[in-house]
């Protein structure tokens, strides 16, 4: 898990650069994004293993920065964060491509799971 | 006292009323109109039944009760006249029948005078007069008077220029009264003279007698100055004045009603004879005569008290029963309303609960990551000192982002709780926002412009605040579910005029048709399928109508809808 590169974009900034800090704990490398234009625009400069992506965003909402993420790499796995309890939000995103999704609040551990098993997969399926 | 709890007891509602009750005074006048009409349409009717009823039985009554009496006075009328015709016809044939000579013999008279006491009775005389006023020969209780000359006295020279006499009633030698008839004879050959004869006037007083007078009433016979000719019972003896005026100079039986000089109300009965100038006149007491009227009037006052009395109470129960009927229903449909704006307030809560299900998770994640990277720090920092001013910095964090949630959860609260009406003064504009701040996430990520025209000044307005918002997050809802992505709604507070407020939700969505618009106020009237409830607008409208205001709205498809609500600064109700 070390050293897997993962950006974060969340419009709750103090939310998201908690979550970077606590996850550099963990020994991943992560950028935060704030919204989702300045996530994009981190792609092509980084080679990131991972996405975690909030859905409500202003402006550029998070299933369209889904598509364009997987328009861009479909390989990067992309887990999907929302507020939206019970919302249709993390299926629809799964339909977009998104490996998984989690429902604001959740456990650190639940989210590092999902990341070790998306780039894990990712991985496997690159090289068999 | 138990009359007047009773009357308390029925009136209740309507003189007084119950100050707790919603609204009294509407089911007073309701309850005061529903009397006044109820009563006018009975006892106007029965009023004019009892006013012809009255007046037709007064006037057939009439009729009944005083024909008899003017029957009875021209028949006792013309039994005088028969008397005294009689009397002055037996005076003709004896004239007649009998020679000057023949009569001057006193034994011939006094038998003629015998005869005619014995047939006829009455006659207290009996006297021939020469044609020069000197009594030839007399039968009769004064023979004293025989030769004496009466060729001055008034009846002699009447009988010598009419050929008859008759004369008024007059107190005689013997103080009984009489009077004297007198016929003149003229024959063929030879001097005029007059057989002369007193009558007792017994007779007139059998007359009288015979008509069968009740004990109050009277009967009298006047002369043309108002001389009694006989005994009245009640108004003088005879020879008296009668002491009140009697009409004269009308040859027909007048009944009229009168005031004797007591000032008692009378029925007077009245006809002239026509020979002598006497009237015979006949009083009744008006109680007696129209006592029949007057019992009969006195029932049929009684039915119609006694009808208006019952009227009255039917009246007042049966409008107190119904308005209690009213008021109840009322009580019972405000209840319903109240419950289905309660449930369309859940429904509006359960539209919004996605974005604020997101606006506190949002937080609570926040809240979440930093108690979590505490932890983490506690765990992976050995020198917990070098970590103070960071602990410090994520607890206090945490606690900016409770109060966030808090903000959240109170205005949600804010919004659901049931309230009871309260009109407090409201500031319109800060409503607005109020219910924007349910819709601004929503908006944002939405991409939804909002435009706010909110005029500066607006005067407070006396409202319930839970209504208001509520009226408004409808609007507000139906707009945003109007809109598309990146649509706009704009929304504008004026004062209308000094009276009312206007507030007005423009969305540039997708409108509606006018096949549409015609049904948006009616309850579960949806165009949203599962979505809506269709009980958003008829709640919204019934709200708006309970708060004193009004609607406007005006949509066209393709192009979006302007409502606009108008709202009374100072509402009535």
């Amino acid at each position: 898990m070390k050293g897997w590169k993962v950006l974060l974009i969340d419009d709750e900034e103090d939310f998201v650069m908690t979550l970077a800090e606590r996850l550099q704990l963990r020994g991943l490398c992560t950028m935060a994004a704030t919204d989702g234009e300045s996530g994009l625009k981190l792609l092509p400069n980084e080679s990131f293993d991972a996405v975690i992506l909030d859905v409500m965003m202003p402006r550029l909402g998070g299933l369209e920065v889904l598509e364009r993420i997987k328009a861009f790499n479909p390989q990067i796995p992309v887990i999907i964060l929302t507020g939206r309890g019970r919302s249709e939000d993390g299926p629809r995103g799964m339909q977009l491509g998104a490996f998984d999704y989690l429902i604001k609040p959740f456990d650190i551990d639940e989210l590092t799971q999902k990341i070790n098993d998306a780039i894990t997969r990712k991985v496997t399926e690159v090289s068999p | 006292m138990f009359l007047a709890k009773w009357w308390e007891r029925l009136t209740r509602g309507f003189f007084k009323y119950d100050d707790t009750s919603a609204s009294p005074d509407r089911y007073i006048a309701l309850r005061r109109n529903i009397v006044i009409l109820m009563m006018v349409v009975t006892i106007v009717p029965l009023t004019f039944m009892a006013a012809i009823n009255h007046h037709l039985y007064q006037a057939s009554l009439k009729n009944e009760i005083l024909n008899p009496v003017e029957v009875l006075v021209s028949k006792t009328k013309h039994s005088f006249e028969l008397f005294l015709e009689e009397r002055l016809s037996t005076l003709r044939f004896i004239a007649s029948t009998y020679s000057f000579a023949e009569l001057s013999d006193a034994k011939t008279i006094a038998r003629i005078f015998r005869t005619l006491k014995t047939e006829f009775g009455g006659f207290i005389d009996l006297g021939l007069f020469d044609s020069n006023g000197i009594q030839v020969s007399y039968s009769g209780p004064y023979a004293h008077f025989l030769g004496k000359d009466y060729s001055k006295q008034g009846w002699f020279e009447e009988s010598r220029v009419r050929g008859t006499y008759i004369s008024e009633v007059f107190m005689g030698y013997r103080e009984l009264p009489h009077i004297a008839i007198a016929v003149q004879h003229m024959p063929e050959e030879g001097p005029n003279w007059i057989l002369r004869a007193t009558i007792d006037t017994d007779k007139f007083d059998m007359l009288i007698a015979s008509m069968g007078l009740d004990s109050e009433s009277d009967a009298f016979l006047v002369n043309r100055d108002g001389i009694f000719q006989t005994h009245s019972k009640f108004y003088g003896k005879i020879l008296d004045r009668c002491p009140f005026p009697i009409p004269r100079g009308i040859s027909l039986t007048v009944v009229e009603e009168a005031v004797d000089h007591r000032g008692n109300e009378i029925i007077l009965a009245y006809a002239q004879l026509s020979k002598p100038d006497y009237t015979l006149v006949l009083v009744k007491p008006r109680s007696v005569v129209l006592k029949t009227w007057f019992t009969l009037k006195s029932e049929m006052f009684f039915i119609y008290i006694t009808s208006v009395v019952v009227i009255i109470l039917v009246v007042l129960k049966l409008s107190g029963v119904l308005v209690k009927s009213i008021r109840e229903a009322d009580e019972k449909r405000e209840s319903a309303f109240r419950e289905l704006e309660h449930g369309q307030k859940l429904s509006s809560i359960g539209r919004l609960a996605a974005g604020v299900a997101h606006e506190i998770n949002n937080p609570l994640a926040i809240i979440n990551e930093k108690a979590g990277l505490i932890k983490d720090m506690v765990e992976h920092v050995k020198d917990c000192n070098t970590a103070r001013d960071k602990f410090l910095e994520l607890t206090n964090s945490i606690v900016q982002t409770v109060q966030r949630c808090r903000t959240i959860t109170h205005r949600l609260l804010g919004f659901a709780k049931r309230l009871d009406v309260k009109f407090e003064e409201l500031s319109l504009n800060d409503i607005i926002t109020e219910v924007l701040g349910f819709l601004e996430k929503e908006a944002l990520y939405r991409k939804v412009k909002i435009q706010l025209n909110l005029a500066p000044a607006l005067p407070k307005i006396s409202s319930d605040r839970g209504q208001l918002q509520q009226v408004f997050l409808n609007i507000l809802n139906n707009a945003f579910a109007a809109v598309d992505s990146g649509g706009q709604v704009t929304i504008t507070t004026r004062e209308e005029n000094s009276e009312t407020l206007a507030v007005s939700i423009q969305d540039n969505g997708c409108g509606m048709s006018e096949e549409t618009l015609k049904h948006i106020f009616e309850p579960f009237f949806t165009t949203k399928k599962e979505y809506g409830t269709g009980l958003g607008l008829p709640i919204t409208y019934g709200i708006v109508k309970k708060l004193g205001g009004d609607f406007k709205v005006q949509s066209k498809e393709g192009q979006g809808t302007n409502f606009t609500v108008f709202l009374s600064r100072h509402p009535k109700t």
